[in-house]
């Protein structure tokens, strides 16, 4: 009898968290958690100006503090070569100032001692001189003839841009905005945010002279990535370099980079030749690690007077800080941008892109998206609010007009993406309902006679998860694919190791799962490993979405490959051959006779004990995984608000998320995602955002000043799910984890807009502090651009 | 967390704490909850050579409600301990209005009352309560104990009156004149955050006149923001809506806020305008059901 695969943990159970059990204990290993014999502690000193030339660095002072066993400064990097280390986006980043600082937060000198305290008032006593510069905190300033160029340091720096890049196709898009009845606009920013996870970043390196062997323990999301740059950076022979992921406390892309404080570690435990750890503070964390978004984005529809898209122009001018030191697919300057609109049958597209240096923390990461996807479907779904109310139409309508029909999969996006499947009109359909659409226009009226301002945003995308295939996705050149090993021991027992890196995402309880289900081993029985770099399999890591559409079907395909062998061995068991044998959940049988069967743990302990002759012993085995395409989810968020007109104070009445992620692994797992996704889309839209002042001060370096919201204001969630299953994946599954922070804040904001639609107002950006919504309210105007942050009245 | 280094001494009686302060001379300082002392030690915008925690002193730790009404909150009582108190509702709402909009839950089961008027933040949400209320602190010296009124109390940003030996040992906020009823409203950016503007109401009611009104803010302006006097024009009179607005009018108007990326130094009059309305609107509405 086969197995019930819900009793056994398989795909489609919610089975509880593996993970969470020693976490929600205390016993989770994180960096910080682990002490090795004689390990000295690491502390960095900081600029606390944004933009200055660095006149003179004195330490002395710090070396008379007791404790004190090494001060490192750029100087003495550079006499090693290691001042400056490239980014994951072909250009280079100051480890340790040497010439100037260039951001508020750079890392100037770093001291090494017995304790942190003592590291810490080393780093006090550390006297640097500076010689302030002109600072330049947007990309406007930026771009302005004769300011200051910030990357002085390069060859050939033409002004402070970054890069210039376009794609899509301008002669068709021009065509079709010469042959529109409509042509409307939108302007807004999506401002800088920080991933901000529970645990910082930081490092334990442990270089042991005798073995030539250096060992990192550290927060990273890609810890064979890190290896790879080690190599090249330090210079170590790439089997002599060890990196280990611990537990991770959250990384939603800031973990992804690889960061000064590091690789100063590495350097640190080499000259002193015990174990140096590096906690980074979270301040530190807040100011000079990894942030997201920071784009300006512009653009006009074509639109035809009965509905029909017929083009969409855009552009972006993105603020990437003092080093392009963006994590995304070489391939492209700012991301998948270009998926914007991809859910909508649009015929043209064109897309220019400019980036530009300023003097603000590096980063650009993909925070809990898939590079740049949120800015580009946040863009997409005000757009096409905007562009519904310039027609006069219905928001559902609109939308319904343009998204991609089921019958026209697979279907070519204007900028050239293949999307595969879904039931996008299905998934309009059940929020509609669920939010109460029908009813709504009717209480609108009703509540506007009353003096109260309700609204409904609506925001439907899909987008492109799980880079890559080989053929475009390659960072550094390094091409996007992943892997997982699989080892059935004698008792039928497992361990499976991938290449991705959980930190959060559960990976620990679903990949045993989708093992279950290829394998009938229940999921209870298969440890999973990830991190640890001598061990795991090469791959390129848990972000964008990535895990279970590549190392997840990295896992389902080396659990078929051991499942091809077992059946060899359960013919020689059964005695018959191997064409007589079917397989059913757990257990393979005769097909003439379905009582004669053997179980895969029967076909384990035969692995061991009685193979066939001539049969390579053991049961393992590796899968490296290329995906053909990327996955599409489809995403359909309602939100509905009531806001307060004498305070501009917002309330969220109710939100509904009708999801389609493909075959669901894990129920539970997914709506925990989609839960903190939607919590991140409230963030953005409410609160949670990073700006500096004219001087280039960071407001955000704590937590009072940087606001994440707690579950007191956190709306409640309704899900709703829809199930079109990925025609590539050996399993069916598509991307989930981000969903909700990519296609959630545009729900919010649109259902604040269309709360004020009749006052006039078009745009409030990110984030809709009351103030702003209460400016806009009573003056009828956009709130645009981040909010002042010059003091005074 | 990796403060500077400090010395610390836990005395279990005033005395004792009192000897300690002056010992030092004005490097010691009183931790009492610990909730903005400590973040500041952090930061290391604070750098005390000797810490005095009082928490020891197991005397300080009650609040109790007189006989005659007079209310008295000692050193160790925790913001916690004045959200869902009956007695303290009863006697003063103002305070149990606030109670639950001070912080957070976690920073609520440490903090104290006294310390944070001690501490004089203008955000802070117990310096404008009792300025409205308008109690005084009991402090002790070397020289023992002295009364110090809450308007010579908290006279500037994060500045009491305290000499360097002194500790508050005590709140006291006197018997009301009549009924008391009151209410706190504050806007933050979200829970935990401090106030873009808060307003603190407490009006005692001798039938349907005031007798006493007392209002403060929190938030609008470089200091705890004393607007008794505005106030005061409802004293003698009945709540009306013309009152009300003319009085809500006259508390926005002695406001000092300033813009910053919380708001506008408009808007947030406005709120402050907002909330003064609201809450005297609230309590004429009770009033009247209740009559
Ligand atoms: C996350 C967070 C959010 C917060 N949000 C708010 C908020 O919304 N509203 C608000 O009002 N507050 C807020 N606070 C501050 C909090 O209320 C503090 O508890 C309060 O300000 C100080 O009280 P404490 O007992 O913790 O004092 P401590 O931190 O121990 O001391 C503060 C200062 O007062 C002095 N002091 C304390 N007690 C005495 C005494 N008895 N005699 C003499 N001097 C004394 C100390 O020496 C120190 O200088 C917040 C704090 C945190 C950490």
């Amino acid at each position: 009898m086969a197995l019930d695969e819900i009793k056994i943990g398989g795909l489609g159970a919610s089975r509880r968290r593996v993970e969470d059990n020693r976490f929600i204990r205390g016993k989770g290993n994180y960096v910080d958690d682990i002490v090795l014999p004689g390990m000295l502690h690491m502390e960095l000193l900081r600029s606390p100006v944004a933009h200055a030339r660095i006149k003179s660095i004195d330490v002395s002072k710090a070396y008379d503090i007791p404790g004190v066993r090494l001060v490192l400064t750029g100087e003495m990097m550079a006499a090693r070569n290691l001042a400056w280390m490239p980014t994951l986006s072909y250009d280079t980043q100051a480890v340790l100032a040497t010439d100037k600082v260039r951001f508020q937060g750079q890392e100037v000198a770093a001291v090494i001692a017995d304790d942190p305290y003592i590291a810490k008032d080393a780093c006090q006593a550390i006297v640097v001189e500076y010689e302030q510069l002109p600072v330049i905190v947007n990309p406007f300033q930026a771009m302005e003839s004769g300011s200051e160029v910030i990357r002085d340091d390069k060859e050939n720096q033409p002004g402070n841009k970054v890069f210039d890049w376009e794609i899509g196709d301008k002669a068709a898009t021009d065509k079709a905005f010469a042959e529109a009845d409509v042509i409307s606009k939108m302007e807004l920013h999506y401002p800088r945010s920080h991933p901000s996870p529970m645990e910082t970043c930081g490092s334990i390196a442990d270089f042991n002279r005798a073995t030539g062997k250096l060992t990192v323990y550290m927060t990273s999301q890609a810890p064979h990535i890190v290896r790879a740059a080690v190599a090249m950076v330090a210079e170590l022979p790439e089997h002599m370099i060890r990196i280990v992921s611990p537990d991770l406390g959250g990384g939603f892309g800031n973990k992804v980079p690889i960061y000064p404080g590091y690789v100063i570690s590495i350097l640190a435990s080499i000259l002193t030749e015990v174990p140096v750890k590096w906690i980074e503070d979270k301040t530190g964390n807040l100011i000079s690690t990894g942030f997201g978004r920071d784009v300006y984005l512009q653009g006009e529809m074509a639109l035809r007077k009965d509905g029909k898209m017929l083009g969409m122009r855009m552009k972006t001018i993105s603020d990437h800080g003092a080093f392009y030191a963006d994590a995304q697919p070489s391939k492209f300057k700012i991301g998948l941008m270009h998926s914007a609109f991809a859910a909508y049958d649009l015929p043209a597209a064109h897309l220019e892109s400019v980036g530009y240096y300023t003097n603000k923390a590096p980063g650009g990461v993909a925070y809990r998206c898939s590079f740049r996807v949120t800015e580009a479907m946040f863009f997409q779904e005000r757009m096409v609010h905007a562009a519904a109310n310039d027609l006069g139409m219905d928001q559902a309508e609109f939308r319904r007009i343009n998204l991609v029909k089921d019958d026209m999969f697979p279907y070519r996006t204007a900028f050239g993406f293949l999307t595969d499947s879904g039931q996008y009109g299905k998934c309009l359909d059940i929020g509609m309902k669920a939010i109460g659409y029908d009813t709504y226009k009717a209480e609108q009226a009703e509540a506007r006679s009353r003096g109260k301002l309700l609204g409904i945003g609506i925001s439907t995308m899909t987008e492109p998860l799980g880079a890559g295939n080989s053929r475009e996705y390659d960072i550094l050149g390094i091409k996007m694919f992943d892997s997982a090993e699989l080892r059935v021991h004698m008792t039928g027992k497992a361990i499976l190791r991938t290449g991705a890196m959980n930190q959060g995402q559960g990976h620990q309880t679903t990949w045993a799962q989708i093992v279950a289900h290829e394998l009938g081993i229940p999921a209870d029985d298969v440890t999973v490993e990830e991190g640890d770099t001598d061990t795991a399999p090469f791959g390129m890591g848990t972000y964008a979405s990535r895990s279970t559409p590549v190392a997840g079907a990295a896992v389902a395909m080396v659990a078929r490959k051991i499942r091809a062998k077992a059946r060899k061995i359960a013919a020689h068991l059964l005695e018959v051959s191997e064409e007589d044998i079917e397989w059913e959940l757990g257990r393979f049988y005769v097909r003439s006779n379905k009582e004669r069967g053997v179980t895969i743990q029967d076909c384990a302990l035969a692995a061991y004990s009685n193979m066939p002759d001539g049969m390579e012993p053991g049961l393992e085995n590796n899968a490296y995984y290329d995906p053909p395409n990327l996955t599409w989810p489809f995403a359909a968020y309602f939100v509905k608000v009531e806001v307060d007109a004498e305070t501009g104070v917002w309330d969220v009445l109710k939100v509904v998320a009708v999801d389609d992620c493909g075959v669901r692994i894990n129920p539970m797992v997914v709506e925990g995602q989609i839960m903190g996704g939607l919590t991140e889309a409230y963030a953005m839209a409410s609160m949670q955002y990073q700006t500096y002042d004219d001087e280039g001060n960071c407001i955000g370096s704590n937590y009072m000043d940087y606001l994440l919201p707690t579950a007191w204001e956190t709306p409640g969630f309704e899900l709703h799910e829809v199930v079109t299953p990925c025609p590539h994946h050996p399993i069916g599954a598509k991307g989930v984890g981000e969903c909700a922070t990519v296609a959630g804040p545009a729900a919010f904001v649109n259902a604040v807009v269309d709360a004020l639609g009749h006052l006039g107002v078009r745009n409030i950006d990110m984030p809709m502090m009351p103030n702003r919504v209460y400016e806009a309210l009573t003056t009828g105007k956009d709130i645009s651009g981040m909010p002042p942050v010059k003091m005074g009245d | 967390m990796y403060p500077s280094r400090f010395g610390y001494e836990s005395p279990k009686t005033v005395e004792e704490a009192v000897a300690l302060l002056d010992a030092h001379g004005g490097e010691a300082k009183v931790l009492a909850g610990g909730q903005s002392l400590v973040p500041m030690m952090r930061l290391r915008f604070a750098a005390p050579e000797m810490i005095v925690d009082i928490n020891g002193i197991e005397d300080l730790h009650y609040n109790r409600v007189e006989a005659d009404g007079t209310v008295r909150i000692g050193a160790l009582c925790r913001h916690e301990e004045l959200e869902d108190n009956p007695a303290i509702a009863k006697a003063i709402p103002t305070i149990a209005a606030a109670a639950p909009l001070v912080a957070d839950p976690i920073v609520r089961t440490r903090g104290t009352f006294v310390g944070s008027v001690c501490h004089a933040d203008p955000q802070g949400d117990w310096a404008a309560t009792m300025t409205a209320l308008g109690g005084h602190i009991v402090a002790q010296g070397p020289k023992g104990k002295r009364d110090i009124p809450i308007a010579e109390f908290v006279i500037g940003p994060f500045q009491n009156t305290l000499a360097f030996n002194e500790i508050a040992v005590e709140a006291v906020i006197p018997a009301p004149k009549g009924v008391r009823v009151g209410n706190y409203l504050k806007l933050e950016r979200r829970v935990g955050d401090f106030a873009t503007a808060s307003v603190a109401v407490t009006i005692d009611m001798q039938g349907d006149t005031v007798a006493y009104a007392g209002i403060a803010l929190a938030g609008v302006g470089g200091r705890t923001i004393n607007a008794n006097e505005a106030a005061s024009a409802l004293v003698g009179k009945k709540l009306t809506a013309e009152n009300i607005a003319s009085v809500a009018a006259a508390v926005a108007a002695v406001a000092e806020p300033r813009t910053d990326h919380r708001g506008s130094a408009d808007y947030k009059r406005q709120i402050v305008k907002t909330f003064v309305e609201r809450i005297l609107t609230g309590l004429l509405n009770t009033s009247q059901k209740a009559a």
